[in-house]
């Protein structure tokens, strides 16, 4: 055992525990964020892979492979470092100077990731609705975008509501991954806390407390709204 | 087109394979703890029950990368001197995927019906024989496409190791990158590397999936 005395007054010592609670803020506000993409992406995606026509199922089912089997490290690298260059050699000098840009790279980059694994839930959702729903659907006169827009994916959703709660919590857990590209989330500034004080032990200790709470919050919030949106009349978990 | 990929080709493969030792390392034990862990969320004691059970909902609840630090952090102070990033990476992991591991192994197990070993207690079974026989086949069976999906995650996440400073492949880029400035190339093929490996993995995992479907074992 080496002698080690810990100091956990780093939790609160100024500017210490203020740093922390600018790191929850944004994580809070990453994680949020990147639902939005994640979400309007994932329900789009996942729809594609289930309709009929072969084109568009294909280009779902691409998408939901490419960005679920690389890790999203590798994912956020190549949209912070690449991602400018793709757009040419002006326009890239440009991007680069924008401030805060690896602030809106983490929220794209991880909302592009998630919609990837979002899709996959939806795909169960809708396979999981029986054959004889879209014959009904259809033969009321529906087009196919009105039997999606307004019945099947309303559908799908609510029945798939416990998986999407599991990816709710880890898009919180993956917005930690920012701090790689320097975004100063609840992990940066745990690690920070131990450049200054050499006390990483304390600090990232701390940053574990305010992860158990965020994602305890976020079950409370599910729980609420899955009770508010649930089907009537199916089993219960 | 991938020319300053092929001129480091040896340096960022070798840090491919670090990848893969430190995934071994990590499924090894992650598979040998998630097993007792799973046991544990099983049992009947509720001495080893809560405890295991807090283990496993705390852990699962906190990003890797902070797990990472933490042992990075708390390693030092247990054993009393600096440690190779990879042996404090390997532990984080292993600590970590275990409880992913033993809810896996759990779902397993619960999924297997009463009556099920009923009728093998019936036939004239001991308790000894219904494992070997009924319980732990078919538990298996029905874990493996779960197991290799998680493996596969486990795989992907040894690239977090980036962040303690272990020279694995996306260290090993981005060292690369800051010397040669051909991004786009240099992340394409460390994505390509990985989707390859992960794709074989996820088509084994469907596969076995399909067939166990397929089986209706009970």
């Amino acid at each position: 055992m080496l002698s080690y005395k810990f100091d956990w007054g780093v939790l609160w010592r100024q500017p210490y525990g203020e740093w922390l609670l600018q790191g929850l803020w944004l994580t809070i506000q990453i994680g949020a964020l990147a639902w939005v993409i994640a979400l309007s992406l994932g329900i789009l995606f996942g729809t594609l892979r289930s309709v009929r026509f072969l084109p568009l199922r294909i280009l779902g089912s691409v998408y939901v492979e490419v960005f679920r089997n690389i890790p999203f490290l590798v994912q956020l690298f190549f949209w912070f470092y690449a991602g400018p260059m793709l757009f040419g050699k002006t326009l890239q000098f440009k991007i680069n100077a924008l401030s805060g840009l690896n602030y809106y790279v983490a929220i794209v980059a991880l909302g592009l990731y998630t919609a990837s694994r979002v899709g996959e839930h939806v795909r169960a959702g809708f396979a999981s609705i029986g054959h004889g729903q879209y014959e009904a659907v259809l033969s009321t006169g529906m087009t196919p975008v009105q039997m999606y827009w307004h019945v099947m994916i309303p559908h799908a959703l609510r029945l798939i509501i416990p998986p999407l709660t599991t990816e709710f919590l880890t898009i919180f857990k993956n917005s930690a991954v920012a701090m790689t590209i320097g975004v100063a989330e609840t992990t940066f500034m745990s690690y920070k806390i131990d450049e200054q004080t050499f006390h990483g032990l304390e600090a990232t200790t701390g940053a574990m407390a305010i992860y158990l709470v965020l994602g305890m919050t976020v079950v409370k919030l599910m729980d609420f709204i899955e009770a508010r949106f649930r089907i009537p009349g199916l089993m219960t978990r | 087109m991938f020319d300053a990929v092929l001129e480091n080709l040896p340096y960022l493969l070798g840090g491919f394979l670090t990848n893969v030792k430190l995934a071994v390392f990590a499924l090894a034990g992650g598979l040998f703890l998630g097993t007792l862990v799973g046991l544990g969320r099983i049992s009947k004691r509720p001495w080893v029950y809560y405890p295991v059970t807090l283990y496993v909902n705390f852990l699962r609840n906190i990003p890797l990368i902070l797990v990472i630090f933490w042992f990075y952090f708390v390693m030092p102070i247990l054993v009393g001197k600096n440690l190779d990033p990879f042996v404090s990476a390997a532990v984080s992991f292993i600590v970590f995927e275990a409880t992913y591991f033993g809810e896996i192994f759990r779902a397993g197990f619960q999924s297997i019906s009463k009556d099920l070993v009923s009728a093998a207690y019936s036939t004239g079974l001991n308790f000894r024989q219904t494992a070997t026989y009924i319980l732990v086949p078919i538990a298996f069976r029905r874990m493996l496409p779960s197991m290799i999906t998680q493996s596969i995650i486990t795989f992907q996440d040894t690239s977090l190791a980036y962040v303690i400073g272990l020279a694995e492949m996306v260290r090993r880029t981005t060292i690369v990158d800051s010397i040669e400035v051909r991004s786009i190339q240099l992340y394409s093929f460390v994505a390509i590397l990985f989707f390859i490996i992960c794709f074989i993995g996820s088509r084994i995992s469907l596969h076995y999936e399909e067939k166990s479907r397929k089986a209706k074992v009970l």
